[in-house]
């Protein structure tokens, strides 16, 4: 378990050298873990499932449209922005789970 | 280099390795205080900044909630479906709408309103305010043009009085009409019912089958994931997996607002607050009897097509949905006590 943590903190070290970064948002008592997230074109946002129900990820922004489906506990989706603008991201199951991802060139 | 300058090296390199993990991976947790108990009563209701309840604004939107003059016909009021009488609702299956025609969904009661976050069953409206004039508009619904509406309203002096009182100096318009009647909406609030006594601490209040209700509610039936905290909804959207009624379309419901494939057949939870009063149940009205809602939930819905994925059997035995049904009938609390308004003429 130490390795494996070890391991993947050794990739995110190394990705941190990289120009695009990766972030993670949890999903947690039907909250975001943050309701506002800055980042650059490129980088990667991971939503990881903390509930013990089903959650979704969406967004209709003109910035960034994707819907990432829904996925249960212990699981995430990840999703690069690859354009600059403000993306308001939603969960399409609970109405009250509101991120904005202000992605910056 | 001796072993222990070793390990001093690796350690700090796992140390820095994981400092620079904590910058890369951008976690930022809210901060986390101790939970309050969701059944609680909420200490206020949620009031909008810029339309304070004050007893002016109240008794304005009372009047105009029953106002049939506020329709197209000046024959349906608001309260013409949501009737005090009926627990805020009309009893029907679906509603009836301008020119007696049948509308495609039940009545939602306006009970506890004020706590809900989004409107209407497909959640097209944001706030009370927004919520409050939709109905009225709508062709199907009560057909009404507000600019005509507004001119109604003015000839009459007993309103525009009220609305001075109410809203000095802002006038009689689409907005101050929606102001009102949304403030009167926020006092439609459920009283205590048996279930909240039993959680407060009398426990005679209810009886152990609806005990045991709770338990699988918030357990195994997990009803919980949705009907949750004191207004026993999410203010989510769900598709549980409904049959179309004989002689009724397909309804996509949240999906005409949000077109993300899980909102396909999606509806908002209501509130299970004087459930019991509030049949037939459903969007469409389908179900009569707080028992054949039980089963279907037990079933895990019918139609699997898009269903909602927190949705599964519940093999219930027939005593523990039994239980159920006696515990969401301990959600029934005494009714609101309205007295109906004198209305301008």
């Amino acid at each position: 378990m130490f390795l494996r943590n070890l391991f993947g903190c050794l990739l995110l070290a190394v990705a941190l050298n990289a120009t695009a970064a990766e972030f993670r948002v949890d999903q947690k008592d039907k909250q975001f873990s943050v309701s506002h997230l800055k980042i650059k074109a490129g980088d990667t946002v991971n939503f990881v499932n903390n509930d013990p129900f089903f959650h979704n990820v969406f967004s209709l922004s003109d910035a960034k449209t994707f819907d990432l489906g829904s996925y249960p506990q212990g699981q995430g989706r990840t999703i690069t922005f690859n354009n600059p603008g403000v993306v308001e991201v939603e969960c399409a199951i609970h109405s009250q789970m509101k991120l904005v991802v202000e992605v910056e060139k | 280099m001796s072993i222990n300058r070793r390990l001093i090296l690796f350690g700090r390199t796992i140390l820095m390795t994981g400092l620079m993990c904590l910058m890369a991976v951008a976690g930022v947790t809210r901060a986390t205080t101790a939970k309050p108990d969701p059944y609680l009563r909420p200490v206020a209701v949620p009031v909008p900044a810029d339309n304070a309840i004050t007893p002016a604004r109240v008794e304005l939107g009372k009047m105009l909630f029953f106002d049939p003059r506020l329709s197209g016909s000046q024959w349906i009021s608001c309260a013409s479906c949501h009737n005090p009488a009926l627990s805020w609702s009309d009893g029907l299956p679906t509603a009836i709408g301008d020119g007696m025609k049948k509308l495609p969904r039940r009545t939602p009661t306006i009970l506890n309103v004020a706590y809900n976050t989004i409107f209407m069953w497909d959640g097209r409206a944001a706030s009370l305010e927004d919520q409050a004039t939709g109905p009225i508009k709508a062709k199907a619904e009560m057909d009404q043009d507000m600019t005509i509406l507004v001119e109604r309203l003015v000839a009459i002096p007993g309103y525009k009085a009220a609305f001075e009182r109410a809203y000095p100096g802002e006038g009689i318009t689409e907005k101050t009409i929606a102001k009102a009647l949304a403030s009167f909406e926020r006092t439609i609030v459920s009283a205590n019912a048996p279930f909240d006594r039993w959680h407060a601490g009398d426990k005679k209040a209810v009886d152990e089958s609806a005990k045991r209700g709770f338990k699988l509610f918030t357990g195994k039936a997990k009803c919980d994931v949705c009907h949750e905290g004191f207004n026993f909804t999410d203010n989510g959207f769900h598709n549980i997996g409904l049959k179309t009624p004989k002689g009724m379309s397909e309804d996509i419901g949240r999906y005409a607002q949000r077109k993300v494939k899980v909102n396909k057949g999606a509806f908002k939870t209501p509130t299970l607050r004087d459930v019991a009063l509030n049949g037939p149940y459903m969007h469409n009205g389908m179900y009569r009897t707080l028992e054949e809602v039980v089963d279907h939930y037990d079933r895990g819905g019918d139609v699997k097509d898009n269903l909602d994925p927190n949705m599964e059997a519940l093999n219930l035995t027939p005593q523990e949905k039994q239980d159920l049904v006696a515990f969401l009938k301990s959600l029934t609390g005494a009714p609101v006590l309205v007295m109906i308004p004198q209305l301008p003429r």
